[in-house]
């Protein structure tokens, strides 16, 4: 369906509502001293989208999980399906109803084929049979004509695009029948392209009469494809709002409570030597001919679409990989960088796109994970680590980054997104570095931590730090960085002052 | 195109290495390429094979086991024994027995894994001691030599006379032909055996389709049981004896094997074909050093030594780059 006829039918759908699909009331629950969710209600009607919004720990997850039948809510609440009432909502009675959640782990089999993912509810049930491998070929291939997408069916799980596992996921949910589909940020890893697509099979699901829930951080292209936003936060209920007139700044301030100012850093003249500098770098296939400097107290943005090459050269700039030619100059002294460790003593931090499995080790305690890149400078006379300078190091970083914690040596896994990555960077920022690499640093992070990450930034870059901010949201490098490189191709094309250009003309010239 | 008959990367390199292996030993030695030789290595890695098709069921299901080697001694003895006190039983009643306490031990390790939330080669380890100390303990480290006659009797299925002596296939042969048919069955046509694979690749995705993890773990555990059961009582019968630690110390020998043929340490990746390639390749490898006069004590040096050599040119590393990247795995194998 195309967008302007879509764009019709939610006109259509507004003049005559279409029949209401799931209704709750009075939802609440507490986990133990937690009160997740309180009074809270939610309505969709068949074939309507509605994206749900709110920080993260504002109740989300919890209210997927009542209505998906994980977790009973208390006493109290009603829930309408179909416009009769629901007493045991439980997981398997959920799914006989024809709710169906995609998470946003995703929940696949890797090792296994396309087609037995998309299918493998066939090999589920009473007693153990033979397996049909035929007959799930043909359901897994009427789903994905159904949805309008091509994928190899014998292709293992493994070998697909983040993009095209979220079709198979979406796929297997319409297998069991859908009639409501949750999305729990099903964009998060995605490009602009395989967003637009994913969106396009929204609005295909919607035409056929199935609703969907679609839970976002980003604000943009939730708002094109749903006819209402209902924002929670701190587990209450701030409100449903309809889509048509809702702003990017507007929800953000529902969402979080807070207003934000929007304003682009002040244009600085530079007069300090560059820390940094780098000269016709290359390193084939990766990138090309990349030449710059960042001075102390600037912030250089480096933005481009995926696979521009800034992640492959962040890491050349970490010692992590040896460019194949070219010079990077610290401080007038050129640089040899045989590994990160090199890196690391000469005075650069990187903080990796990927937190969750790179930059943090999950189970070990907030403390260890603050002083893991420093343990060499915590040993007394002896060699032997010093119990009380661990403390008051991590006791420092701790208090400077404004970190909520609840104690020091609980697992770095019980934080929030935004939490964790001021522990990631606490955990750079107590090398000393000069130069301070952030690999998209507010990946899974909501709005309103977001705010609070770049202050830090910022203020790192007063006391005279010089930092590399790498991303692909444009707002984000837009409104904090002194100047901005366009990368493509491995190549850095153009160059941009926040001061003098528009967020407009940015977008044009990136997604073109 | 060879895909269609399940012969992936790891099952044609392992061909193509165990096609060399055999060739250099047919032009090297005048023994190796006669049936006399052909049927003895096949009748010698039967055991291994069965324990090999039990073991791929676990790693599959995403856990490991230790102590299934030992577990078949104990099967062993414990049959033979019963069997004695019965006054003899039958081949009916001795297979009987030994798939029995076989899938018992199976069973016990399942539960301290699911129950006790216990990993699984911590578990296995521990049964591993426990197994071998209470039968050398009980046993005193004394043999069984005076086997019934029906077990101690050699069941030929298949004779042919040569010039250099009787080429011979017997019952082991046989008995892992039907394990190795109802693994197929069960990894690749039963249901049962897709819901296996699936708790090994993404446990938590398993978990939220509602597949039923206990009866799973009761399942692989309880398979390997049976099947290391089964594999002791050959054993008997074929050395003809029952001694208590014959079998320590094949378990990290058949292991080997089963990941050399490209069963994943984690899980949701392995193949029965794999299985069996990378047990013949260390088989006909051992059996080729006999020939050529190689002292006994070279052959877990280089049995060592190919599987080195074999997994990092096989491209099935378990890169240490690639750990990073697979987070969504991770997260999804905490239990």
């Amino acid at each position: 369906m195309s967008p302007q006829r879509m764009e019709t039918a939610r006109v259509d759908a507004l003049a005559a509502p279409l029949p209401e699909l799931l209704r709750l009331e009075h939802v609440s629950k507490r986990f133990g001293g937690v009160q997740a969710l309180d009074d809270v209600a939610f309505d969709i009607r068949q074939g309507e989208v509605v994206c749900l919004a709110g920080e993260n720990g504002c109740g989300k997850s919890t209210l997927i999980k009542v209505i998906s039948g994980v977790h009973p809510p208390e006493p109290g609440a009603t829930i309408f399906f179909d416009g009769r009432p629901v007493h045991d909502l439980s997981p398997a009675r959920a799914r006989s109803l024809g709710i169906q959640v995609i998470w946003q782990d995703l929940a696949l089999f890797p090792e296994m084929s396309v087609a037995e993912n998309i299918a493998f509810e066939r090999n589920l049930g009473g007693r153990p049979h033979l397996v049909h491998y035929d007959a799930m070929r043909k359901e897994a291939a009427r789903i994905l004509e159904r949805l309008g997408v091509r994928i190899d069916l014998d292709k293992h799980v493994r070998e697909l695009s983040i993009a095209q596992r979220q079709l198979v996921a979406i796929a297997r949910a319409l297998v069991a029948d859908a009639r409501l589909v949750f999305m729990d940020e099903p964009t998060a890893s995605l490009s602009r392209a395989e967003t637009e697509a994913l969106l396009a099979i929204v609005r295909r699901l919607s035409g056929e009469g199935i609703s969907v829930v679609f839970v976002s951080h980003r604000l943009a292209e939730v708002l094109d494809v749903a006819s209402r936003v209902t924002v929670l936060r701190d587990g209450r209920l701030v409100g449903t709002f309809p889509a048509a007139g809702m702003t990017q700044a507007k929800l953000t301030e529902l969402m979080t409570g807070r207003t934000f100012d929007h304003s682009v850093r002040p244009p600085a003249e530079m007069t300090t030597p560059p820390v940094i500098g780098v000269e016709a770098l290359s390193r084939a296939g990766e990138y090309e001919d990349i030449s710059f400097e960042v001075h102390a107290g600037e912030i250089l943005g480096l933005t481009g679409r995926l696979g521009a090459g800034r992640t492959e050269l962040a890491l050349t700039l970490f010692g992590m990989t040896q460019p194949d030619s070219g010079r990077i100059v610290m401080n007038g002294r050129e640089l040899q960088l045989r590994s990160n460790r090199d890196a690391i003593d000469a005075g650069i931090a990187y903080v990796s796109e990927d937190r969750l499995s790179l930059g943090l080790v999950q189970p070990q305690s907030i403390a260890s994970n603050t002083t893991v890149a420093v343990l060499d400078r915590l040993v007394d006379r002896l060699g032997l680590l010093s119990p009380s300078r661990h403390r008051v190091l991590v006791d420092e970083w701790i208090g400077r980054l404004k970190v909520k914690i609840g104690h020091a040596n609980d697992p770095v896994s019980t934080l929030s997104g935004g939490n964790q990555q001021r522990i990631v960077l606490a955990k750079w920022l107590a090398t000393g570095p000069k130069f301070l690499i952030l690999d998209c640093p507010t990946v899974g992070v909501d709005v309103g931590a977001r705010a609070g990450i770049f202050e830090i930034v910022s203020e790192l870059a007063k006391a005279g730090m010089a930092i590399l901010l790498i991303s692909d949201e444009i707002p984000e490098v837009y409104f904090n960085a002194d100047r901005i490189l366009h990368m493509r191709d491995g190549r850095i094309v153009e160059s941009f002052v926040p001061s003098q250009t528009t967020i407009e003309r940015m977008e044009r010239a990136i997604h073109a | 195109m060879l895909e269609r008959f399940g012969i992936g990367k790891t099952e044609g390199w392992l061909l193509l290495v165990i096609a060399l292996i055999c060739l250099f030993l047919s032009l090297t030695t005048d023994t190796f390429a006669t049936l006399v030789n052909i049927c003895d290595i096949l009748n010698y890695s039967s055991v291994n094979i069965i324990f090999a098709a039990g073991l791929l069921v676990v790693l599959v299901a995403g856990g490991i086991d230790i102590s299934f080697a030992v577990g078949a001694s104990v099967v062993q003895y414990l049959a033979v024994s019963l069997l004695i006190w019965m006054g003899g039983g039958n081949w009916a009643l001795g297979f009987a027995l030994a798939i029995v306490i076989g899938f018992g031990l199976g069973a016990l390790n399942a539960a301290l894994i699911y129950h006790f939330r216990i990993i699984s080669i911590i578990v296995t380890i521990a049964t591993f001691n426990l197994f071998f100390g209470l039968l050398m303990f009980f046993t005193s480290g004394v043999s069984i030599y005076d086997l019934p006659d029906w077990l101690s009797r050699r069941v030929i299925l298949f004779e042919h006379e040569t010039s250099v002596g009787w080429a011979e296939i017997t019952l082991p042969v046989l008995v892992m032909a039907v394990v190795v048919f109802a693994t197929w069955l069960l990894l690749r046509r039963l249901t049962v055996g897709r819901q296996l694979f699936a708790m090994g690749d993404n446990t938590e995705g398993a978990r939220r389709l509602g597949i039923n993890l206990g009866a799973m773990h009761y399942l692989a555990y309880g398979w390997l049981g049976g099947c290391a059961g089964l594999a002791g009582l050959m054993q008997a019968h074929y050395a003809q004896e029952v001694v208590p630690n014959a079998l320590y110390g094949r378990e990290l020998e058949v292991l080997a094997a089963v990941v050399l043929g490209g069963a994943r340490l984690g899980g949701g990746r392995g193949t029965l074909l794999g299985a069996i390639l990378g047990l013949m390749l260390i088989s006909i490898t051992q059996n080729g050093l006999n020939l050529l006069g190689i002292s006994p004590y070279a052959f877990r040096m280089i049995v060592g030594f190919i599987i080195l050599v074999a997994i990092s040119l096989s491209g099935e590393r378990m890169g240490l780059l690639s750990i990073g990247r697979r987070h969504v795995k991770a997260a999804g194998a905490s239990r």
